[in-house]
């Protein structure tokens, strides 16, 4: 068996991965078709290449279905649960940076902190009749970030796209989502929260804790880690 | 470890040791609607219980306890007095602790009776205590009414006060709003430019927000920002009151002390020493009964009155076997307009065969 190595299946994160791992002498490449989820790796023997969401790369390394893959920071904290215990981070790769953040409408002026948000959701429910709606995918870590500050009467609503538009659409009062340059945001006129980050991503090689390993393996990621490294 | 069987045997004693006391022996649906704990508990409740869903009935919840369901219970069609006992699993999701169970057996007792609730906080407790007799375990005590009267009692307005005992179950929040009203944070630069009325914003408003629910906090802000700060020695205070951890007579006295200088604590105070006597005439040994008036802060719960807990004396790695409290406020929760005085307790059968040695 070969050491399995997860990388994102599109876009510039996949593209930027295969230069990171070209400039240190590994070249990855999508084999047949645009449309074929299928790789090959070429400058070292005995790992293969297999191309899956960046979402579902934390799930199977937590699994032991692959031994590296590349992804988020963001998504491995949130998808898996005490992920220390089963993933290392083996390196930060410069790339893919994004901030998790809170966001509310630019308008809202009395709302600066976590603190107002709060004070805003409760006078928010009486008026309406319902929790302030906070869209986001990243539900966990909403959660345990807001219960850390101390922040009530929200509700999550799930968004898995185009989450900056929920707020103008009234499907949500405030929004949780990553963001890189904020562009989109001052586009939806929406602000950070001046204590709004909850967590710094960038694209991130990790290993699994769990993947098994026999002989012949062992010796190909300790060879493939230290041409990394 | 016990097995469920061994489990079962030991719930249906007890459920018989209460039916024996007159309670009435009831079983609320392992499934609640989503709607009704989400409405109490807010987002927190999904990280503690399973949701389900089906396209007809909407989100479900496998039981995270039994209390909820047997207040509805009640409140639909229940006599008056009335006492319930029921015993099976409920179910907790535990992401950060994959050693605990996430799901194991409760029996409980719970008593609705408007009539002397002391009485009825003694008869609960007494009852646990006896299911518990055999056994090295401590008791503990607390009474989260008594810190909503320190908070009803302060001087200072009205937002501040409900601000306060709406994080009364927040401790870490609630301190920090505390240091806040009494002027022991900065105000931050945006604060105050708020206050100075600097702060324009030419983005246009977006959302179901409005300019005048915004208009409104700032004017309550403002408003805010011209209450006298709450006095140190209002602080002091409630300080002293969450620093009470004694025997129950020696926390007596220091909560009449307190009333002294707080005379609208006194109703609560003289709660508690009506408590600890019908306590006391039921046998419980109320002199070396733990008062700890900070007991039952940080769980997530809808105590609003009397609280305790049974803790395992040797094994501090074991959650507690028996935990309970009043909870009248919930029932005017749910009760849609009605509310009555309720109070109960529940047991964990598998903790107690757990500490009995039965393997």
């Amino acid at each position: 068996m070969t050491v399995k190595l997860g990388v994102p299946s599109k876009g510039r994160l996949m593209e930027k991965t295969f230069q990171w791992f070209g400039a240190r002498g590994i070249t990855l490449a999508r084999s047949g078709s645009d449309r074929e989820y299928a790789g090959a790796v070429d400058g070292i023997e005995n790992v293969s290449l297999v191309l899956l969401s960046a979402g579902e790369i934390p799930r199977e390394l937590a699994a032991g279905r692959i031994h590296l893959g590349v992804t988020g920071t963001d998504l491995v904290h949130e998808k898996l649960v005490l992920w220390e215990q089963s993933v290392k981070r083996v390196e930060e790769l410069g790339f893919g940076h994004a901030d998790l953040i809170l966001a509310v409408p630019k308008a809202w002026i009395d709302v600066d902190t976590l603190h107002d948000l709060d004070a805003a959701a409760a006078a928010f429910r009486r008026t309406h009749g319902f929790r302030m709606r906070i869209a986001t995918k990243y539900h966990r870590l909403v959660r345990e970030f807001l219960r850390e500050a101390g922040v009530a009467d929200y509700a999550l609503v799930d968004s898995q796209g185009a989450t900056e538009g929920t707020v103008a659409n009234e499907t949500a009062e405030a929004i949780a989502d990553i963001t890189s340059t904020g562009e989109t945001l001052r586009a939806n006129h929406l602000k950070i929260l001046s204590d709004g980050l909850m967590l710094r991503s960038q694209a991130t090689l990790w290993q699994s804790r769990t993947a098994p390993l026999n002989r012949e393996e062992r010796a190909s990621l300790h060879e493939l880690l230290r041409r990394l490294g | 470890m016990p097995t469920r069987a061994q489990t079962n045997a030991k719930a249906a004693a007890l459920r018989a040791h209460f039916e024996a006391h007159g309670a009435q022996a009831i079983e609320p649906p392992l499934l609640q609607p989503a709607g009704t704990l989400l409405d109490l508990y807010g987002e927190d409740i999904r990280a503690r219980a399973y949701v389900t869903s089906d396209a007809l009935r909407g989100e479900q919840m496998l039981r995270p306890d039994f209390t909820v369901p047997v207040v509805q219970m009640h409140m639909a069609d229940g006599a008056e007095p009335a006492r319930y006992t029921y015993a099976g699993e409920v179910f907790r999701r535990q992401e950060r602790h994959a050693d605990r169970p996430n799901e194991y057996v409760q029996v409980g007792y719970e008593v609705f009776a408007r009539d002397d609730p002391a009485a009825s906080d003694a008869e609960v407790f007494a009852l646990i205590s006896r299911a518990l007799a055999d056994l090295p375990v401590r008791a503990i005590t607390g009474d989260i009414g008594m810190l909503m009267a320190v908070v009803a009692g302060l001087q200072t307005s009205q937002l501040r006060k409900e601000a306060l005992m709406r994080h009364i179950w927040r401790p870490r929040r609630f301190r920090a709003l505390l240091e806040q009203f009494a002027g022991r944070t900065p105000v931050s630069p945006a604060r105050r430019a708020l206050l100075e009325g600097k702060v324009a914003c030419d983005a246009p408003l977006v959302g179901l927000r409005s300019h005048r629910e915004i208009e409104a906090r700032i004017t309550a802000l403002k408003n805010d920002a011209k209450v006298p700060p709450i006095k140190a020695r209002d602080v002091q205070m409630i300080e002293a009151l969450l620093d009470i951890g004694a025997p129950m007579p020696d926390a007596l006295a220091r909560l009449h002390d307190l009333s002294v200088d707080l005379p609208a604590i006194v109703p609560a105070v003289a709660r508690v020493s009506a408590r600890m006597d019908a306590l006391a005439a039921r046998g419980i040994d109320v002199a070396s009964l733990m008062f700890d008036a900070s007991y039952g802060r940080a769980s997530m719960e809808y105590y609003d009155g009397f609280v305790f807990g049974f803790k395992a004396r040797d094994r501090t790695d074991l959650p507690p076997l028996a935990t309970g409290g009043r909870y009248d406020a919930l029932t005017r929760r749910l009760g849609d307009g009605t509310e009555i005085p309720a109070v109960g307790g529940v047991l964990r059968p598998g903790l107690i065969l757990e500490l009995e040695g039965v393997v």
